[in-house]
């Protein structure tokens, strides 16, 4: 079961490191650099979030 | 960008700028300093035992429980006023200077990281421990532990840190569980303090060991001064910080008490200071099947719990290196969907693997404490040049901390204590780390510094500091 178990974690870590380099590299061609890098220190910005998931 | 932008992604962006989202309370404040520290509890204050005896163990939890008080109050006056990513680093930026908040957010980072390390590699080696199965190792564990803790963080903060929250409240749950299921008010029955602690062998090695034990003791509660990096996540970082900054200091007093009383109390401070499980043992010890499963699975939370909160407050130190051009910006992108710094995220995620796999669990421990008591002499000549520069009354704070400036002399002197202790045992990691920083502080002062924009990394809108 342990050995089973450990086969599971590499799969699990290996589909989990997949997703994230292909949201990554889907993420960088969609937008602009200036927009990714637009965050500013301190910013209060929940007043007027209007952001949508 | 001032118009709504549809994508593949099924996102829409209002506004100029993708920030971090404020969507945290008091609560996801305590489930990140918490879940970064209980660990401790489960491995790493036991070593304190093996420098200096049980009774040693004890002392350092109350007097390094002090030097943590003074570090909970301090960072929560300065970080209630700079509320920013990035905590203490954006905080000595804006009261000492750049060369000192570069050095601290690298203190951070490595601090965070290392631990993240010594919490996967506990948890390794916790399953194998517990799977008793030749040839299995614990790299399978380690790899899933990190990779699938830095998806969570990827996928948002919010998720993140209610997750870090389940999984804390279940782990020191299960502590206080094993303490009244052992009878604490009767010697005798179950626990045998008085047979175990006594005056030939409180103290083994008298008073030096208990200085040398301060350098364990740091494990009772390393990492409360994390939650500072929610700052630009919280909804009302004046009240939400202090708030579940100090809840949680008071939690891991109580629980670090707990834990050596029952731990002293069943097992001889030779075998308490070597074994890499305090509690599990504890647990095993009760003769209860069900204590000790459930200690076993505390363990893994605990180890859970304290990677997650060190990668979510390692990628926040990095990206707001980023975002000041401390180092290439590339690094403060923003995810627009799940509103993360993911590409810090994913840069100290191979990092965090490479010392997993490489690193044994001694080193990436004392670089992790080294790192973090760098970082607590610096917070101490932090709020002294706070207090003098824009004194009470100069700017509004959301918490001011009392008897200023006893916290800071105290801090400063337990961290010089801290130093010397871990001089006796790691001296050679101790002047390596000190060049290292010395090094990488040049490079930052000759080359590095040019790339900044130097008007642009003071946000706060304070008025000049006294004396300007």
């Amino acid at each position: 079961m342990w050995m089973g178990l450990s086969y599971v974690c590499w799969g699990i870590a290996a589909v989990l490191a997949a997703w994230m380099l292909y949201d990554w590299f889907k993420v960088d061609t969609t937008y602009s650099e200036a927009v990714l890098t637009s965050s500013r220190e301190g910013e209060l910005e929940a007043v007027s979030e209007k952001h949508r998931i | 960008m001032t118009a709504a932008v549809e994508t593949g992604l099924t996102t829409t962006i209002h506004g100029d700028r993708v920030s971090l989202l404020r969507v945290l309370g008091p609560a996801h404040v305590w489930a990140l300093g918490v879940g970064i520290v209980l660990v401790g509890e489960f491995t790493g204050w036991n070593f304190a035992a093996d420098k200096g005896g049980a009774l040693a163990a004890l002392i350092v939890c109350w007097i390094v429980g002090l030097l943590y008080t003074s570090v909970a109050m301090i960072d929560s006056e300065v970080t209630s006023t700079v509320a920013a990513a990035g905590g203490q680093y954006a905080q000595a930026k804006h009261i000492v200077g750049p060369l000192m908040a570069f050095n601290v957010a690298l203190f951070l980072v490595f601090a965070y990281t290392m631990l993240e390390v010594s919490d996967a590699i506990l948890l390794g080696d916790t399953i194998v421990a517990k799977a008793g199965v030749e040839g299995l190792t614990h790299n399978s564990f380690i790899a899933a532990t990190i990779v699938v803790l830095a998806w969570l963080n990827y996928r948002g903060v919010l998720m993140t840190l209610n997750v870090n929250f389940v999984i804390t409240a279940i782990a020191y749950i299960s502590i206080v569980i094993l303490f009244f299921s052992v009878s604490p008010w009767t010697q005798g029955a179950v626990l045998k303090l008085n047979e175990l602690v006594t005056p030939g062998n409180s103290l083994p090695y008298g008073w030096i060991g208990v200085i040398a034990a301060f350098q364990f003791g740091i494990w009772y509660y390393l990492g409360i001064e994390g939650t500072t990096q929610a700052a630009e996540e919280v909804r009302s970082p004046a009240r939400s910080l202090p708030y579940g900054t100090m809840a949680g200091m008071i939690t891991l007093l109580i629980a670090a008490a707990m834990t050596w009383y029952v731990c002293a109390s069943l097992m001889p401070w030779e075998y308490l200071g070597i074994t890499y499980y305090p509690l599990w043992d504890a647990g095993k010890l009760t003769g209860s099947p069900l204590l000790e499963n459930l200690l076993f699975i505390a363990t893994l939370l605990a180890a859970l719990a304290s990677a997650n909160g060190c990668i979510n407050d390692a990628a926040r130190a990095w990206f707001s290196l980023g975002r000041d051009r401390y180092l290439p910006s590339w690094f403060s992108a923003v995810h627009p969907r799940y509103r993360t710094p993911y590409r810090s995220i994913l840069f100290l995620l191979p990092i965090a693997l490479a010392f997993a796999f490489i690193a044994d669990l001694n080193q990436a421990i004392t670089f992790s404490i080294l790192s973090g008591v760098l970082q607590y002499t610096f917070m101490s000549i932090n709020i002294m040049m706070f207090r003098k520069k824009w004194p009470l009354g100069s700017i509004r704070r959301g918490y001011t901390h009392p008897f200023h400036p006893l916290p800071a002399i105290v801090l400063f002197c337990l961290c010089m204590v801290t130093f010397f202790a871990i001089f006796l045992g790691f001296g050679s990691q101790l002047i390596a780390m000190t060049i290292f920083y010395f090094l990488i502080s040049l490079w930052f002062h000759f080359y590095r510094y040019k790339f900044v924009r130097r008007g642009d990394q003071f946000s706060m809108p304070w008025p000049k500091p006294q004396g300007y």
